[in-house]
């Protein structure tokens, strides 16, 4: 397991050393963080490459860090069936600014980057269909932001129309 | 002679999706040329409420997701905690894991052929698979307490030691289940109705299976033979002896008979577990992160300070990221944490089989019937209480 990823991190530095920014191993994993301009290159090597052949994308994700310059960090976790190891790719993004969609490379990344945009706010260049996913229509914000409150509904006792359920912070 | 499209709306109410799905269908007659899924009806924010909570307090989410695979979703997120803390967990416990997980399986194949025959047709079905789902849900209840929302795994092993007659009561299980599946086998397998509609139904090809990103049945009934419980073994399960079944046909057919060998294998698995349970302890020693048992932390002053620092402030994992795949009944379940130091989980994500494999819906239907729709939907063996977390 280990060998495949020492393989997979050299192929990778030789090919796109200038587009890698940092290289992390923790537990046995494997994660690159790359610049948003080679992303889609990075992944469509990662993918066709006949050594390496990650050609399934598990997950595609995000997380959000407010207090950073580029406070979006998009996850992409691929997998490969010939070595049974994942590899993960990130690329950061400044709010409002845009990442290339992967939908072109795997169906299943158009559909990981509606939930992505509905819950962090991150938007997809050329993505077919930037539309919310999980959260009700007319829903404003971006719940898994780390600046968005969890709420809710105190319990109320009456059944007056009148009232409204009052909504806690 | 001017010919139109027509859009239909299915669900959210309707029997036949299995929770709160909606579809817009575009038909020409009967024939559909787009299905547009739209969840998030059940969407109750358990990333982000997992977010507010201590490490361990986040288990007894992790069940509510999919109510028919408790014990798997718990696995799943024990396993990437246990990454992360570098814990090594005891063979007791995770044999009993196996055992747990494997009967997790079956229940939720139960309740998959029972509800899709019901959907299709075929009525007795559904009573005969809750039948056999009711002995799985006493077991359960033996270990745990609880019947559905078990969460009897923790962070380390077990909440507590597996009860003494759990031994006797699985072997029951592994008595009658066999003959069981042939009542099944003879219900369905060769039953001229059940073929016909189900046989060439929502066909999916192998190069659009992977690039919608299906895994577990889905993907086998596709003809590839992953499974990770082969692939990136966890929790013991490269000790174990079973089969991967697999079939060629893309169809819920192949997805029918996929699930139906899986249940077998899964009897076989928790055989070997039995007959192998090791002895010992049931959960690691893990001082400051595992709770110290009752009887020392009221007599013994240390343990007891462990207790109410672990309740009352948590523990903090280190910095970093883990991400840790099981082979759920419904396919690649996968927890990704971020720590940052904090008692709190930064970031938990789980990356959902049903919420991907609604994603599919759309390949799987075009070009089939509206009556068709329903068997996709059903092969696909949705929760929708985890397509929308």
């Amino acid at each position: 397991m280990i060998e495949s990823l020492e393989r997979t991190e050299a192929r990778l530095g030789d090919k796109f050393g200038g587009g890698i920014l940092e290289v992390s191993h923790f537990r046995d994993e494997l994660t690159f963080l790359i610049a948003k301009e080679s992303l889609i290159d990075i992944l469509i090597f990662l993918k066709e490459d006949a050594e390496l052949k990650y050609i399934f994308l598990t997950d595609l994700t995000a997380t959000d860090w407010p207090d950073r310059e580029e406070r979006h960090e998009v996850v992409y976790l691929l997998y490969s069936f010939e070595s049974h190891s994942y590899v993960r790719i990130k690329v950061r993004a400044k709010e409002g600014v845009k990442v290339p969609t992967a939908s072109g490379i795997w169906d299943v990344a158009g559909w990981f980057e509606r939930e992505v945009y509905d819950l962090f706010g991150v938007e997809f260049e050329g993505h077919p269909d930037m539309t919310r996913i999980l959260t009700a229509d007319g829903f404003e914000g971006h719940p898994l932001r780390k600046d968005f409150p969890l709420t809710y509904e105190k319990p109320q006792f009456s059944h007056s129309v009148d009232e409204p359920p009052e909504v806690v912070k | 002679m001017e010919t139109r499209s027509m859009t239909l709306n299915m669900g959210p109410q309707h029997p036949a999706t299995h929770g709160v799905l909606r579809i817009q269908l575009e038909l020409e007659g009967e024939t559909v040329l787009k299905a547009y899924p739209i969840i998030g009806y059940l969407h109750t924010g358990i990333e982000k409420t997992a977010e507010s909570k201590h490490y361990r307090k986040v288990i007894p989410l992790t069940d509510r997701m999919d109510y028919l695979a408790p014990m798997s979703n718990n696995l799943g997120y024990c396993l990437a905690m246990e990454k992360l803390l570098e814990i090594e967990v005891p063979e007791k416990a995770q044999w009993a894991r196996v055992c747990l997980t494997e009967l997790t399986r079956i229940n939720s194949h139960l309740v998959w052929v029972g509800t899709h025959a019901l959907d299709i047709g075929a009525m007795s079905m559904m009573l005969y698979g809750f039948r056999e789902r009711e002995k799985i849900l006493g077991i359960y209840e033996l270990v745990s307490g609880q019947r559905m929302m078990s969460t009897y795994f923790r962070i380390g092993g077990l909440a507590e030691d597996i009860p003494p007659d759990f031994d006797t009561r699985v072997r029951e299980i592994l008595d009658l289940f066999p003959s069981r599946y042939d009542e099944y086998e003879d219900l369905l397998t060769n039953n001229p109705i059940w073929r016909n509609r189900t046989i060439g139904v929502a066909k999916i090809s192998p190069e659009d299976a992977l690039s919608s990103g299906l895994t577990g049945p889905l993907l086998r009934a596709c003809g590839f033979k992953h499974d990770l419980r082969k692939a990136n073994p966890y929790s013991s399960y490269d000790k174990f002896d079973f089969d991967i079944p697999t079939n060629d046909g893309c169809d819920v057919y192949a997805r029918y008979l996929v699930r139906l060998e899986e249940m077998r294998q899964s009897l076989r698995i928790i055989r070997q577990a039995l007959d192998g349970m090791p002895e010992g302890p049931f959960v690691a020693d893990a001082p400051g992160i595992v709770l110290p048992p009752k009887e020392r932390v009221l007599s013994e002053m240390e343990a007891l300070i462990f207790h109410f620092k672990i309740i009352t402030e948590g523990f903090c994992p280190p910095e970093g990221e883990v991400y840790q795949g099981i082979e759920s009944p419904k396919g690649e379940i996968g927890f990704y944490i971020v720590s940052d130091g904090s008692p709190y989980p930064y970031r938990m994500r789980v990356r959902p089989p049903s919420f991907v494999h609604v994603g599919a819906l759309d390949k799987m239907c075009r070009g089939g019937l509206l009556a068709d729709v329903i068997a996709a939907i059903g092969s696909i063996d949705i929760v929708l209480g985890e397509v929308d977390r």
